[in-house]
């Protein structure tokens, strides 16, 4: 079936297979960011925007995003850059493999939610597994990027 | 992996039923949450999303949430945060992540009867009715223990506005993961209560013996109805045993928490103030 739909700002017409997934999809387009991390729809590695709202491409069939946006990291880059400074300073990457989701709903949080709390930032983010860091110097990444924000 | 052989987006509701009834291997497609880890071959896969099953509308008698509303549509939609004691917007709080919650629908919730549905457990403790487009609107008690026969397509959840005070407890062996035990309570203004538990594993049941001895103000005697009236299977997140033991504790919390709320006048009984931290 042909598919067309917004990559990044970039219209695109594809031809894909009815049970195809977006994370499939998304890697035959060079979206190298987006990752396959259990590919049961649970840890947020492959999150991306369908719309501008965070999603699982790992469980998302690529039909659905006929006619709509889809966001990748590769597509906020300018976005994510202070983000990512936060991430690195702080040691929160280890092994960077989940890095790109977790900016991604960390992203489309800041943007949803003006102000956002502790509470409210793990709460948002509780679908992101990390196994490398315990998430405390991640939750001290957003911190000192929610302060910088704030500052601007 | 669910395998799908054709993609269609219905442009009405005759036509997805059509489709539906065209072939034993058409689905209709909610979130497609099931799409890794479901084995199942599918013809024709039925999308809804062109219809406008989306929304959620207050009306004044009562509240209307789309079958293609998500999971997370219903998380933050304001009049379910406020109405009921919010228990539909917090029922869905836990389960799996806000990307999860996204995708995942109202509708395949409700419609599939999973057991181990929070939504499910928190909307069987409230007057709520399912609307389905061939055998129209039906409660939901009704359509969780005697759906139609035939297969149908769910159009809407509707929740009659009846003052009622909610409150909702699940118990998880880790954030994020499948409910072990759900439990929610609800009275209307009228004094009518009721009692759901869910993930017993098997689907979410009202208890009309607790039910009772809540109407009677005893707490406790119903939160032991709970645990001695209702079936409760092992499975590998816990045991028979355990699930009815949590049973009769997250009743209780549910109990304290509607009194506290003004229900009943208090009496003088200390309350742990640990018991909402599990």
């Amino acid at each position: 079936m042909t598919l067309n739909f917004a990559l990044n700002g970039r219209k695109l017409s594809r031809e894909i297979a009815p049970d195809e997934t977006l994370l499939q999809l998304l890697r035959d387009c060079g979206m190298h960011s987006v990752r396959s991390g259990c590919d049961t729809s649970n840890c947020g590695i492959c999150t991306v925007w369908v719309d501008g709202k965070p999603v699982l491409s790992c469980g998302y069939l690529a039909a659905r995003v006929e006619g709509r946006a889809v966001t990748t990291l590769e597509g906020v880059k300018d976005e994510a850059e202070a983000l990512m400074r936060c991430l690195a300073a702080e040691g929160a990457d280890q092994c960077g493999y989940c890095s790109p989701g977790f900016l991604m709903c960390a992203l489309a949080m800041f943007r949803e939610l003006e102000n956002p709390g502790d509470a409210e930032m793990r709460a948002y983010l509780a679908g992101n597994l990390c196994r490398c860091t315990g998430y405390a110097s991640q939750m001290r990444a957003l911190a000192k990027y929610a302060e910088g924000r704030r500052s601007k | 992996m669910i395998s799908i052989q054709e993609y269609r987006f219905a442009e009405s509701l005759d036509e997805a039923l059509a489709l539906l009834d065209a072939g034993k291997r058409n689905r209709v497609i909610g979130g497609g949450m099931w799409l890794r880890l479901g084995h199942a071959g599918v013809r024709t896969a039925i999308d809804l999303s062109r219809l406008g099953l989306d929304k959620i509308e207050d009306a004044e008698g009562e509240v209307s949430i789309g079958a293609m509303a998500s999971l997370r549509d219903v998380e933050t939609a304001p009049c379910l945060r406020e109405l009921f004691g919010g228990v539909l917007s917090e029922s869905v709080k836990p389960i799996v992540g806000v990307q999860f919650r996204n995708m995942a629908t109202v509708g395949a919730s409700v419609y599939s009867r999973y057991g181990f549905s929070d939504l499910l457990t928190a909307l069987l403790a409230l007057d709520a009715a399912v609307v389905l487009h061939r055998a129209g609107e039906m409660p939901l008690d009704e359509f969780l223990r005697n759906p139609p026969e035939k297969r149908d397509i769910l159009t809407a959840v509707h929740i009659r506005k009846d003052g009622r005070r909610a409150a909702y407890r699940s118990f998880r062996r880790s954030k994020t993961d499948f409910g072990v035990l759900n439990v929610c309570m609800s009275v209307s203004t009228e004094g009518d209560w009721r009692l759901s538990v869910g993930a017993r594993p098997g689907r979410a049941t009202r208890c009309p013996e607790a039910e009772a001895l809540l109407a009677a103000g005893d707490g406790a005697g119903a939160a032991k109805a709970a645990a001695e009236n209702l079936t409760y299977g092992s499975s590998l997140r816990g045991s028979a045993d355990y699930r009815r033991h949590l049973a009769e504790v997250l009743t209780l919390r549910c109990w304290d928490a509607l009194r506290e709320d003004g229900a009943e006048a208090r009496d003088s009984e200390p309350t742990d103030a640990g018991r909402d931290e599990a």
